[in-house]
């Protein structure tokens, strides 16, 4: 954005859409080909700011999840723009996305961990992403991690000897060793039993906020909707309403 | 910064290491194959290297033989003529006739006869490398004398062990008796089992018909400094067309071709290692291939942490480098194992040659990254979009 057009056309809005977290504009997506080709989203408009928690709801199958992919970088964007961090997604390299992606943490429905590694271990893998510190330092910013979401005694552990809530809360610690700043999460609290729910979403919204990354999750949980700073709802493909919770 | 600090948490070792059972398999695979790779191979170049153990006892530069004599089990007789002929070269400082036949030995225990090489030559020539032999050699003046192989096989009887007793060793050769005189080493080969030395005067008893004056081989020794192969070119277009001219090397090459083309010997042990390397390649493949697919949500999960596909395969790539280093060494030890196994039952010249190991370590190297490289292509099904 050049001088010269900031000075012409001052913004209407104060965020200015290039310190946005996530832009997108016009976003559309198909799946299936010929006859079978079927629309998922229709037109997406959306915004998520640092340090802003954003939860995106609605039935299943109207498109969540896609939007979360295509945000995400993991699927290449058809229609539309998709700007994350500065970077625009549609016409997108494989290699920038993967790039990209270093900078995106996200947690998964299920854990997702990996089965042979320690707990300390899979958040490392997280904190192996960043590059210029020693090994030493990525260990011991993994502990650090394990110690904020409460499992310091259990660095040790198999994924296996972990309980659900457990799990989740490694798989929290390994996506946000890589210092993302972005989050996307999708549906985190689906395998939890509600208490541990709620403290999964509250940790994570409380981390989040301190490294001041945007969060973008995914739920039906209506327990949990009160962390959100913005709710998003969505059907067939489409976003419908943008609800201010106070909070 | 350093490599030690920059490392990475060893993921293709623990991806190995927390399936014990999986590795201990593709282990035992690998292993198998190497051993099957180091017998094979082995046993093909024990074969060679055996069938010319008698050829190597001999101290001479030149050799004249009959051109019908394709190998050891095959010698034939030339008019010993020639040999005198090959005198006239200036370079030519001795010669010696030599008798070469395979004759049935009765085992003095079982009664049982077989095959054995008889070489014969005149007991006062200087013809072997060896100066025990030639020390041994007037022993055999005597009509009836030989000197017998100790590392013949156990088939021929227990000549060495009555011999070293003090016991008078007597056998009987082609309807002659014979006694034992003294004892030598040398080693079977797959032309002979045995072997013995007698002079040429007992040698022609033994073997009537002979034709007078025809001998199998002809040694020829040069003056040093001598250039052998100039000498060979001389001796050529000096002798008729009734004897082939070899170098000492030329003649151990004569006979190590004649097993490795005219038998199919060479062949099948080379098609075995090839099977080990065919087995190893499939286990191997198996286990990736299935260590892969087991893991490809996790590989996923990694593709979309913004690890890149190049980082993975090198994971892959590791897995198998480490499969075929852990492979190998249990292969290599095991092979040691064995190749003492098969010499002392066999007494074939088996051993642990350097260049083997290196062999079987680069094939078990290809095996196991070549399967890394088939597995690999099934990482490219890890769509990271999949996993949400």
């Amino acid at each position: 954005m050049t001088t010269l057009h900031t000075a012409s056309a001052p913004p209407a809005v104060p965020t200015a859409e290039g310190s946005a977290t996530v832009a997108v504009r016009g976003l559309s997506h198909w799946y299936g080909t010929g006859a079978m080709r079927r629309q998922v989203l229709q037109g997406i408009d959306l915004e998520i700011h640092p340090g802003e928690v954003v939860l995106l709801t609605g039935p299943s199958g109207c498109g969540k999840t896609t939007l979360l992919t295509l945000v995400g970088a993991l699927r290449q964007v058809m229609e539309g723009s998709v700007r994350v961090l500065g970077c625009e997604l549609n016409g997108s390299s494989r290699h920038e996305r993967q790039l990209l992606r270093r900078s995106v943490g996200m947690i998964f429905q299920g854990h997702n961990l990996l089965r042979c590694l320690t707990a300390e271990q899979n958040v490392q893998m997280g904190a192996d992403l960043l590059s210029g510190l020693g090994y030493r330092a990525r260990r011991d910013l993994s502990r650090e991690w394990l110690r904020a979401v409460g499992l310091s005694d259990y660095l040790g552990k198999l994924p296996h000897d972990l309980s659900g809530g457990q799990k989740q809360r490694v798989a929290i610690a390994r996506a946000l060793a890589a210092h993302p700043r972005l989050l996307l999460a999708d549906e985190p609290t689906a395998a939890l039993d509600s208490r541990t729910g709620r403290e999964v979403v509250e940790l994570l919204q409380r981390l989040a906020r301190d490294e001041g990354c945007g969060v973008l999750m995914v739920t039906h949980d209506p327990r949990i909707l009160d962390v959100a700073d913005r709710l998003v709802r969505m059907e067939d493909g489409r976003l419908w309403a943008e609800e201010a919770v106070v909070g | 910064m350093s490599l030690w600090q920059g490392r990475r948490i060893p993921l293709a070792w623990l991806l190995l290491t927390r399936q014990p059972m999986r590795l201990a398999v593709a282990l035992a695979g690998i292993t198998f194959a190497g051993i099957l790779m180091f017998m094979q191979l082995g046993f093909r170049d024990a074969l060679f290297d055996s069938s010319v153990t008698v050829h190597k006892l001999f101290d001479t530069d030149l050799v004249l033989l009959s051109p019908r004599s394709k190998s050891s089990i095959s010698m034939t007789g030339f008019p010993e003529r020639r040999l005198v002929q090959a005198k006239a070269d200036p370079d030519v400082t001795g010669i010696t006739p030599v008798h070469w036949n395979l004759l049935l030995w009765r085992n003095p225990q079982t009664k049982g006869t077989r095959s054995i090489l008889a070489l014969g030559f005149e007991p006062g020539d200087p013809l072997f490398l060896d100066p025990a032999v030639t020390a041994m050699a007037p022993r055999l003046t005597q009509k009836g004398r030989v000197l017998f192989d100790e590392l013949s096989r156990d088939e021929f009887g227990p000549v060495a062990k009555w011999f070293r007793e003090g016991r008078v060793v007597e056998s009987e050769v082609a309807g002659k008796r014979l006694r034992v005189a003294g004892l030598f080493s040398s080693g079977p080969s797959f032309g002979a089992d045995g072997n013995l030395l007698t002079s040429r005067e007992t040698l022609l008893s033994l073997v009537p018909n002979n034709p007078p004056g025809s001998i199998e081989l002809g040694l020829i020794r040069l003056r040093p400094g001598a250039d052998p192969t100039q000498v060979v070119d001389r001796l050529r277009r000096l002798l008729p067309e009734d004897v082939t001219v070899l170098t000492k090397r030329g003649f151990l090459d004569l006979e190590m071709d004649y097993w490795r083309t005219s038998t199919a010997i060479g062949f099948i042990f080379t098609l075995g290692a090839a099977m080990g390397f065919v087995v190893g390649c499939v286990i191997v493949y198996q286990i990736l291939y299935s260590d892969v697919s087991d893991h490809l949500p996790e590989y996923a999960t990694l593709m979309a942490m913004g690890y890149s596909l190049l980082t993975l395969l090198g994971v892959v790539a590791r897995e198998g480098l480490l499969l075929a280093i852990f492979g190998y060494v249990p292969a290599y030890l095991a092979g040691q194992v064995l190749y003492g196994v098969i010499h002392a039952a066999t007494k074939l010249p088996v051993s642990m040659a350097g260049d083997r190991a290196t062999t079987v370590f680069l094939m078990i190297l290809v095996m196991c990254m070549g399967s890394a490289a088939m597995a690999m292509r099934k990482l490219g099904d890890a769509d990271p979009a999949d996993i949400f």
